[in-house]
């Protein structure tokens, strides 16, 4: 069996890919894209927490911390739907999808 | 109609006429002049009226006519206001009523009434005269020619408001049965005075004498007013019989000078008088008095001020004489009455004497026979003093009016001339006897009248009465200088009518003098009757050859009011010799000197005495001594001691110390709290927000992917924090 520091180190760096994507990207796509990253990297975390320590632990229902997995999913999916609606607006209005030129709140 | 009821009537008429001119008919000259008149008529009608009851009446002095109504209540007692008709009364009345209808006619005629309106007149101003074309087309006159005839008074019916007041406030003093209401009528005749001598208000000398008058007369009514209140507290009440009803009372000492109340309280009334009747040292107002228009002048001084001073010294006569018996001493108000008395009349006739104004020269001789009467008085001459102010209200209104025609008269010749000279000035006059004949004939009488001329006049038997009463009572000092200042009267008078009326014309206006109109000419007339006439009602009883042949009427009727009876009258020769001599002296030696004065030459007494003459010329210095003594040291106190010392330096001086304190407590909290501290943190607190502000603003750069860094690396930093420091593992 793979042990679990594998499954966290690869969460770790899909995590830092996506976190870098969004903090380096200047394209608003790419970073909603490093969000979803961020957001899959975390969902690793908690699966593979879930198969080590409660999959077969008698106490509980083995299910019942797959419903934060399944919370995860829809956010990010929210997120995506709410997030390219917003950028094809912006696109249409300004044509452009760079983050630093959507300015207009700015003083 | 009933006496009590018309007694009322008597001032009320003139009232009415004033408030009918100054509220209604004061656009219409003719319709002022005639309510005037209507209203003064009949008050004198009245005034006659009454006379003759009151001859008729038994025993008029003990029960005389009156009625009184409560008026002010005063706690328990009131006010009691009223009318009362006893022989005093009667014959002040009656001289008063005939004074005052005959000035309400003169000046009808001395206000130009009908004259056309003058070119360059103002209200305030005395008439300057009209320009008019000449009416005939005769060849010397040619038609056409412009020259200048008198105008009409520009402010005529106030005049006749004013003077209507004037004389209603005499009536009211006369008629009045108490103190209150004679002091009511004191006070108005005081107020009117000021007003009709001010009547040219325009003119800053009328403006002053009008001052002059009120304060200097006001002077007396402070002593007179607590003499009213001394009175009132000694026995109750102001009414004359409550008041002599009980001499008990005032007979009481009152610890002042081993006076009695009585005595005291006459002292102070007396000082009323002085001021009223202008005697010595309040006399400075009465010359003065001559800025008002000639009518005011014969008013005051024969009608109304100075004889109510005189009546009002009759009316406390029993105040003044408490305790005294006929040819005994004196009591102290008598001394002080006989002292001021005389000393005003020899004071104020040798001042007559180098005065060249006609008016002023009658003014001191007012102020000279007042003094006769007050000096009467003080030695006990009671009927004397009285028979002296009705004979001396007749002549010197007759004198004043007189010398008002002549003004008037000469003033006609100057518009005609075109010459500016003052008519009023002796010198510039002469040889009016032709021009102004009635004028000259009754101004002769009253001159006579005045000056005693022996038998015919009424001022012989008054003047001779006060001398022979002072001889018979023993005061030979009295006596003497009385005598004497009778015969500087006589000299003076005689000086005016021959300056005046005799000799020749010294200037071209008095050449060209014109007699005035009859209007004015009748008042004259009247009064010249009265001037020769009343002397007949009072010949004594003792005089030589005449004596007996008429009874003296004067003398019993007026005497009643005496409790004693009229004193027995002496029977020396003296007096009498001594009124002979110094009337008739006094009037030749007066025609030999300025019979024969030229144009431009000083008055012959100025060649023989100049230095004397300058000083009575200018009345002893006296307007000078008191501008130095009161009016300097009061403008002082006024001016530099209260309002620059007092006022500017102390009280203003506190002030501005107040408010330079606070202002610098105010500074002090101003730079030391205010500034630094709480204007200071609200300053910091801005500028330190402002500055936080700028700094933080910087954090706000818009860029969502530096605030992401900055997020994780917070998430960082807490984590660790929370990681190494808290051991929060899970």
């Amino acid at each position: 069996m793979i042990p679990l520091y594998w499954f966290l180190a690869f969460s770790i760096a899909l995590f830092c890919i996506g976190l870098f994507g969004v903090l380096a990207r200047k394209n608003a796509v790419a970073m909603l894209m490093g969000i979803e990253l961020m957001l899959n990297a975390v969902n690793i975390n908690l699966i593979a927490f879930w198969r080590y320590f409660f999959a077969s632990s008698p106490q509980m229902d083995p299910t019942r911390p797959l419903a934060f997995v399944a919370i995860v999913f829809v956010a990010a999916a929210a997120e995506a739907a709410v997030g390219l609606a917003l950028i094809i607006s912006v696109y249409r209005r300004r044509q452009t999808v760079v983050a630093e030129d959507m300015n207009l709140l700015k003083g | 109609m009933d006496i009590n009821v018309l007694t009322w009537l008597v001032p009320a008429f003139p009232l009415v006429a004033f408030f009918l001119i100054i509220l209604f008919t004061n656009r219409s000259n003719r319709v002022s002049h005639t309510v005037a008149l209507i209203g003064a008529g009949l008050s004198w009608l009245a005034c006659m009226v009454i006379f003759v009851q009151a001859l008729a009446a038994k025993d008029l002095a003990k029960t005389p006519f009156g009625s009184a109504i409560s008026w002010l209540p005063t706690g328990d007692t009131a006010l009691k206001i009223g009318v009362q008709v006893d022989p005093l009364t009667t014959v002040t009345l009656f001289f008063v009523a005939w004074t005052v209808l005959m000035i309400f006619i003169y000046s009808v005629a001395y206000h130009n009434y009908g004259a056309p309106k003058g070119d360059n007149d103002h209200p305030g101003l005395p008439p300057h005269g009209a320009t008019e074309k000449a009416k005939g087309s005769g060849k010397k006159s040619g038609g056409g020619k412009v020259h200048m005839v008198p105008s009409v008074e520009p402010m005529y019916s106030r005049f006749f408001a004013l003077i209507s007041l004037f004389a209603f406030a005499m009536f009211t003093l006369v008629v009045s049965d108490n103190l209150l209401t004679l002091y009511v009528g004191w006070e108005i005749m005081g107020f009117c005075s000021y007003i009709l001598i001010g009547f040219w208000y325009a003119k800053p000398s009328a403006r002053d004498a009008a001052v002059k008058a009120f304060l200097t007369t006001r002077l007396g009514d402070v002593f007179m007013l607590l003499g009213l209140v001394a009175l009132y507290s000694v026995t109750g009440s102001l009414s004359y019989n409550v008041i002599f009803a009980n001499p008990n009372l005032l007979m009481a000492s009152s610890g002042i000078l081993g006076m009695s109340k009585g005595g005291l309280i006459g002292l102070l009334l007396f000082m009323g008088v002085i001021g009223k009747s202008a005697q010595f040292p309040l006399h400075v107002w009465l010359p003065d008095a001559m800025e008002g228009p000639t009518p005011v002048s014969a008013m005051i001084h024969a009608a109304t001020m100075v004889s109510a001073g005189i009546y009002l010294a009759l009316r406390f006569f029993p105040l003044a004489s408490l305790g005294w018996v006929s040819g005994g001493p004196l009591t102290a108000t008598m001394t002080v009455m006989a002292v001021i008395g005389t000393f005003t009349a020899i004071f104020a006739a040798s001042i007559a004497l180098g005065q060249n104004d006609i008016k002023r020269v009658l003014a001191y001789s007012t102020i000279s026979q007042l003094g006769f009467m007050i000096a009467a008085l003080g030695v006990g001459a009671y009927v004397a003093a009285a028979f002296h102010l009705v004979a001396h209200a007749f002549f010197k209104a007759l004198l004043f009016l007189g010398s008002g025609s002549v003004i008037h008269g000469v003033e006609h010749g100057a518009l005609h001339t075109g010459e500016h000279v003052d008519p009023q000035d002796m010198f510039n006059l002469g040889g009016l006897r032709e021009k102004m004949p009635v004028t000259f004939w009754t101004f002769l009488i009253g001159g006579f009248a005045l000056s005693g001329f022996p038998i015919i006049t009424a001022g012989f038997w008054s003047k001779d009465s006060i001398l022979a009463d002072a001889f018979n009572n023993g005061q030979y000092v009295v006596f003497g200088v009385l005598a004497l200042a009778a015969l500087l009267t006589a000299f003076y008078t005689m000086r005016q009518i021959t300056l005046t009326f005799l000799g020749q014309a010294r200037t071209k206006s008095a050449e060209h003098a014109r007699e005035n109109r009859w209007v004015m000419l009748l008042p004259l007339v009247v009064l010249a009757v009265f001037a020769v006439g009343f002397g007949w009602v009072g010949i004594p009883a003792t005089f030589p050859l005449l004596g007996g042949l008429a009874p003296n009427w004067f003398g019993s009727f007026v005497g009643s009011m005496l409790s004693a009876g009229a004193p027995a009258e002496g029977n020396s020769l003296v007096p009498l010799l001594t009124s002979l001599v110094v009337s008739l002296g006094g009037l030749y030696i007066g025609w030999l000197v300025y019979r024969d004065v030229k144009t431009g030459e000083p008055d012959p007494f100025q060649k023989a005495m100049p230095g004397f003459y300058k000083i009575l010329k200018n009345k002893y210095y006296f307007d000078e001594a008191y501008a130095f003594l009161f009016i300097r040291p009061a403008r002082w106190i006024s001016e530099t001691f209260s309002y620059q010392w007092i006022d500017k330096g102390v009280i203003d001086g506190i002030l501005h110390f107040f408010a330079r304190a606070v202002w610098v407590i105010g500074s002090v909290f101003r730079s030391g709290i205010d500034t630094p501290v709480i204007n200071g943190a609200g300053d910091a607190l801005s500028s330190g927000t402002r500055g936080l502000g700028g700094v933080l603003r910087r954090a706000q750069t818009g860029r969502i992917q530096q605030y992401m860094i900055i997020a994780v690396l917070l998430v960082v930093v807490v984590g660790a924090i929370f990681y190494s420091f808290l051991a929060l593992v899970p």
